[in-house]
């Protein structure tokens, strides 16, 4: 009795009504994380533009407006037009190499079989593993004099040692290489997206189809590739994001060699505006790749709307 | 025994081809394994079949790696990297993420993807400022500069993925421990966190691998070899002049590669359920 009668509820907390409004809990809820976006990611890249249509360096720290003069130096440099090329050539090159070998992948996975999961473990390493470590592996699989992949045609008699390649300092091989490394990496990810594509068809649709009469190629393009169109459009997204502004396998691989032939615009930037110390065309470098972000941005929120009907 | 035969041969390209992506995957971690296990003579000779030990098997890379290195210091300046930020990463995206999943209507979805969207900001578009940043702030050539740096990318990602996990969570339950006398707050903190504990394990252990991943941002702010995060020291560190220690590069990447390797496995499921799937449940 005593008890019930001293269980007075305690005086409310001064706070306590701004925790019990829905709405202002809310907002506080979301601020840090939109303040530490903001901060070091909204600030920043506005600073990034500003750099670019500015004299700055770290030399010369100087904010003067130069207007589009640093752009119009840039386009009419030779080596970053390769530059620009060659990023197209390793985005798309290795996309589509990824892609190709993800939907193969993702077939053979698709079915059960014994070891299936041990597979799947293994196949899903080179994309779970840091990038700049798998890299280095390969960079050692590519060295000019005891590389293994030179070692194994040898062997097979399809070159001889004095034919051995130098994967990483022939201008071709060496932008081969990068690609096939990038794709090598990427096609994880791809399987990965196409089984969760797959998987999410209902079965009662597919045996719809098979009832009246699809065969398996027609089941393949006419329902499954339609139907996981939009899961694997957010996933080549994302790759074409992270190739197209890629540093680290062409850094680590081929430092953009040989004379540029493998450049690409995250590389330059890095080479102009932190190594060289010439900040504002290394930031209207990495401005190029802007116009494909952005394009790439509104397909994606294209396709998170069409999703969601 | 024929049914057999006919079989085996029937599933043969089946097999061919599952073997060929087994090989295509993993051969290049094979190769670091067989390196960092390898006598420098056996490594550095044309002639001698690669694929396997010539002379016996010896331990000399990872002497070398452990007592002549600073591979320590970079395991254990990526494991404080690593635990700085999933701590700031969980203090800010938990209740951004879980503010988003509850907010009704249009604004929440439209600032979930907002924040999602600033994910794909490359490193190599902000490298250059925030290098001014990191340099105001006297955090040049330190690793304090990366837990600073690194949460750009978990927090987007990470609130995405948990406000998956939080739409997921019937409201009802919150909405009955408030009836119950529980806060808006102590509902979230004693109710929804308890209860996605399995989604904030993934979002801490996605945290902590991309943090091991990163490699821009830590090549840009970080030279000094004692500060080096163990993927840039492992890859940029054990060269001398034009020399590769490669038995020891080999050895540095494998040890760093197999505990990601093994959490990505564990984890894969709920994460592409997290990038594809936050729009939509």
């Amino acid at each position: 009795m005593v008890a019930i009668a001293q269980s007075v509820p305690k005086p409310a907390s001064r706070f306590r009504f701004i925790f019990d409004r829905r709405d202002v809990l809310g907002s506080i809820f979301v601020a840090p994380a939109i303040l530490y976006v903001l901060l070091l990611v909204g600030v920043p890249f506005l600073l990034a533009v500003y750099y670019s249509v500015s004299a700055f360096t770290i030399y010369n720290p100087s904010w003067r407006f130069v207007g589009l003069a640093n752009f119009e130096q840039i386009v009419q440099n030779p080596v970053f037009l390769q530059t620009l090329g060659n990023t197209f050539i390793f985005t798309f090159g290795s996309q589509i190499l990824g892609l190709i070998l993800g939907k193969f992948g993702a077939l053979l996975l698709l079915r059960p079989f014994p070891g299936r999961k041990i597979v799947r473990a293994l196949i899903i390493l080179p994309w779970a593993v840091p990038v700049a470590l798998a890299t280095v592996a390969w960079q050692w699989m590519f060295d000019s004099l005891y590389s293994v992949i030179n070692w194994t045609l040898i062997a097979l008699g399809i070159i001889t040692r004095s034919q051995a390649p130098n994967w990483l300092g022939n201008q071709y091989l060496a932008m081969l290489s990068v690609i096939v490394v990038n794709a090598w990496r990427f096609f994880p990810f791809a399987i990965v997206i196409f089984l969760a594509g797959i998987t999410a068809i209902p079965q009662d649709v597919l045996d719809a189809a098979t009832i009246d009469g699809a065969g398996f190629w027609r089941r393949n393009y006419q329902i499954i590739v339609p139907m996981i169109l939009p899961i694997v459009a957010v996933g080549l997204i994302f790759g074409i994001v992270f190739t197209f502004t890629d540093l680290s396998i062409v850094f680590l691989l081929t430092m953009g060699g040989p004379v540029s032939a493998t450049s690409v615009l995250g590389f330059e930037g890095f080479q102009v505006g932190i190594i060289s110390g010439d900040v504002s065309h290394g930031a209207a470098i990495s401005l190029f790749m802007l116009p494909v972000l952005f394009v790439v941005v509104v397909l994606m929120l294209r396709f998170i709307r069409r999703r969601e009907i | 025994m024929q049914r057999v035969i006919a079989k085996t041969v029937k599933e043969a390209p089946f097999f061919g081809g599952v073997a060929f992506f087994v090989i295509l995957s993993a051969f290049p971690f094979y190769w670091m394994l067989i390196t960092s296990f390898k006598t420098n003579s056996d490594l550095y000779s044309v002639t001698n079949i690669p694929f396997w030990f010539n002379d016996p098997p010896t331990l000399e890379h990872f002497r070398y790696l452990f007592h002549e290195t600073l591979f320590m210091t970079w395991l254990l300046n990526s494991l404080i990297i690593g635990l700085c930020v999933v701590a700031i990463t969980l203090v800010t995206a938990l209740p951004a993420g879980y503010s988003l999943a509850r907010m009704t209507g249009r604004k929440g979805e439209a600032l979930g993807i907002g924040i999602f969207l600033t994910y794909l900001v490359p490193p190599t578009l902000l490298f250059l400022p925030l290098s001014r940043v990191v340099a105001d702030l006297g955090l040049q050539n330190s690793m304090w500069s990366l837990v600073l740096i690194y949460p750009t990318f978990t927090i987007p990602f990470c609130t995405w993925l948990l406000m998956g996990f939080f739409k997921a969570l019937p409201p009802e339950i919150e909405e009955a421990a408030i009836v119950d006398g529980c806060s808006l707050f102590g509902a979230f903190i004693k109710m929804a966190i308890p209860l996605s504990l399995p989604g904030i394990l993934t979002v801490v252990i996605f945290t902590f691998t991309l943090t091991l991943q990163e490699f821009v941002y830590a090549l840009t702010f970080v030279s000094t070899s004692s500060q080096k995060p163990i993927t840039l020291g492992v890859a940029t560190d054990l060269i001398r002049g034009d020399i590769f220690y490669w038995g020891e590069i080999m050895a540095g990447a494998l040890l760093a590669s197999i505990p990601v390797a093994i959490a990505y496995n564990i984890f894969l499921d709920r994460f592409i359920a997290g990038i594809t799937g936050g729009a939509v449940k």
